[in-house]
């Protein structure tokens, strides 16, 4: 029974591995998803089969959690908005890191029922793993926390800087391996809660420091942590399905923040450090200087620029999202199109609030995905491009990453705008991007400023062009 | 003709006699065989133990190997499906599930006190709204990818 129960979860792992597997082409995606679903049903079945509840009030209350829970979880998937992807997928990781948190609680109480020992004879061995999976399951459950506040704006995306920050962190972290080390000695409940209650605070502390527009670096961390945290209590429970899971995610997210952190060309270390880049209405006083001249242009003037070219490349950015202007954008794309003019989108790695957010976005206003190309694609076009538009989008635009090696956003990968022969900038006013740096693109001469709300100034060129 | 016949049911007999015959000697080998694997089996077991071929270093190798996996299957996603990537391996990532139904699952005779049905419980409603919640929205994300329409 045992061996039967081990190759089925060895199954659901390898039906997760063929999920992720799935996402290389959005052609295969949605069987890979259906993958993901199956090796999930198996997991829970075999547990069922080998583990099931011998008493009707065990059965009551499996049901009645998969019911409650299972129904909270659809009625979210269906109601929230694509913008608010972010701080969903936030919240969802905080549940995990939760859900390990009492894992471990549950296998610390009644240890014969997990057969990792019997109560005040637990294995050292599942000591460890349970200490380390309750650790890193309660800083992603705090820490996700926090994250989904700062996304959500429940809480402002300013870095906050605790004074002495990194000396009360260590503190802590050094904290966490004593307490570990006590908790595999005496196996006492109270130092299991003592590292919980450490581990909580210190994911609060690690994430307030960071600034909201680093926010794709933390949510694909977060990601990766909770899959360690996974990962930690598998090992505890000697569950083959979890390690592989856990192992998945936590390579998966480290991947991630690894993409967002080569995005900005800065280093994961100065990521978590913090206290960089709030967000652009913070850091957005830096005009107060002379004012440069610059072109300004209406709607009319756009659709009219537009209308007459050649091709026009699209390039999104946080700002779209914040307006939800992407289906307006996709009607003045129409209207381009009819008007025979090649419209393609650009994407910048770190768009958005989390990995692929624009990508997101613009499939929801039925863009088709083979007009959507990443920057290394697309980036050698915009010397043939009539028209960048530019909608949202500020420091990824930025020529001053290439030519300034002094700005704080030098070396970062950019994408070329102003290569194209003309530019439109759609931005609400003549403030800052989020690293607080001029974008001397503004100034250039081949720049239109269209300044509004990115929504309105859509429906406006799109009205213009009728 | 008799003759003949007389002969091959000679031979059939002879056949079927060696055949019983082989057929014993076939089941006292089985028998000795038996008897030696019960022989073996605690041999193995204690040289398992002894030599520290642990389930934990099995595990690890599964872990290790399971980064590799993932590292490589990872990079192969397109970067256009990094969000539905996040929504997805949150959603299977949830099968710490299996953890809380252990939990609830378990009965007084496994040593399981009211706290720890309590806490799985907890652990198995945060789970599924995990479970539920990660699947359907991935699906709905991806759904909303389409192609161009040729026309």
């Amino acid at each position: 029974m045992e061996n039967f129960a081990a190759l089925a979860y060895l199954v659901s792992g390898v039906l997760f591995i063929m999920a992720l597997r799935g996402l290389s082409h959005p052609t295969t995606s949605r069987q890979g998803n259906r993958y993901g679903m199956i090796g999930m049903a198996l997991a829970i079945v075999t547990t069922l089969v080998v583990a099931g509840p011998s008493s009707n009030e065990g059965v009551l209350l499996i049901v009645a959690g998969l019911a409650l829970g299972g129904f909270a979880g659809a009625q979210i998937a269906k109601k929230v908005p694509m913008t608010d992807m972010p701080q969903l997928v936030a919240a969802f990781h905080s549940l995990v890191g939760l859900a390990a948190v009492f894992v471990a609680a549950a296998a610390l109480y009644s240890p014969v029922a997990f057969n990792i020992g019997v109560p005040g004879d637990i294995h050292a061995a599942s000591l460890v793993e349970m200490s380390l999976g309750v650790a890193i399951g309660a800083i992603t459950f705090t820490g996700s926390v926090i994250a989904f506040a700062k996304l959500d704006g429940r809480m402002s995306g300013a870095p906050i800087m605790l004074p002495n920050r990194h000396l009360i962190n260590g503190a802590l972290a050094a904290g966490l391996v004593f307490m570990v080390y006590t908790f595999i000695q005496t196996q006492d409940v109270f130092w299991f809660w003592a590292i919980t209650a450490a581990a909580l605070a210190l994911g609060v502390l690690i994430i307030i420091p960071i600034g909201g527009a680093d926010m794709p670096v933390v949510v694909s961390m977060l990601n990766s942590y909770s899959g360690w945290a996974a990962a930690g209590i598998g090992f505890t429970l000697g569950n083959e399905a979890l390690i592989i899971t856990g192992s998945l995610v936590g390579s998966s997210g480290a991947i991630l923040s690894y993409i967002m952190c080569a995005g900005m060309n800065r280093s994961f270390i100065s990521v978590i450090l913090g206290g960089w880049g709030g967000d652009a209405a913070a850091a957005g006083g830096g005009e107060a200087g002379e004012q440069k001249p610059y072109k300004r242009g209406s709607a009319d003037d756009a659709a009219f620029i537009m209308q007459n070219a050649g091709s026009v490349i699209i390039v999104p950015g946080y700002g779209m999202a914040v307006a939800q202007a992407q289906h307006a954008l996709r009607e003045m794309g129409d209207k381009l199109k009819e008007a025979g003019v090649d419209v393609k989108y650009a994407i910048h790695p770190v768009a958005g609030r989390m990995p692929g957010h624009m990508n997101v976005l613009l499939a929801e206003a039925n863009v088709p995905y083979d007009e959507v190309f990443e920057l290394e694609d697309i980036n050698s076009e915009f010397s043939r491009a009539d028209v960048a538009f530019v909608i949202g989008a500020n420091d990824v635009t930025n020529p001053s990453a290439k030519t300034d090696p002094k700005s704080p956003i030098a070396g970062m990968p950019v994408l070329d705008v102003e290569n194209a022969k003309t530019v439109l900038f759609v931005k609400r006013s003549m403030g800052a991007g989020y690293a607080g740096v001029e974008n001397p693109l503004f100034f250039f001469d081949q720049t239109m400023m269209l300044l509004g709300d990115a929504k309105k100034m859509c429906e406006d060129i799109v009205k213009a062009m009728d | 003709m008799a003759d003949a016949l007389q002969t091959l049911r000679d031979a059939a007999e002879a056949a079927a006699s060696s055949a019983a015959a082989l057929a014993e000697a076939a089941r006292g080998v089985a028998a000795e065989a038996a008897a030696n694997a019960e022989a073996a089996a605690p041999v193995a077991d204690a040289a398992a133990h002894a030599s520290g071929v642990d389930p934990f270093v099995f595990r690890l190798a599964i872990f290790v190997l399971s980064i590799f996996i993932g590292y490589y299957v990872v990079w192969s996603v397109t970067p256009a499906l990094h969000t539905p990537l996040m929504s997805v391996t949150n959603a299977i990532s949830s099968v710490i599930v299996v953890g809380a139904l252990v939990a609830v699952g378990a009965d007084a005779a496994e040593g399981a006190t009211q706290a720890t049905k309590i806490f799985g419980f907890i652990a198995l409603v945060l789970a599924s709204v995990n479970i539920f919640g990660g699947f359907l929205v991935t699906e709905r994300m991806l759904g909303m990818y389409k192609p161009k329409e040729k026309k």
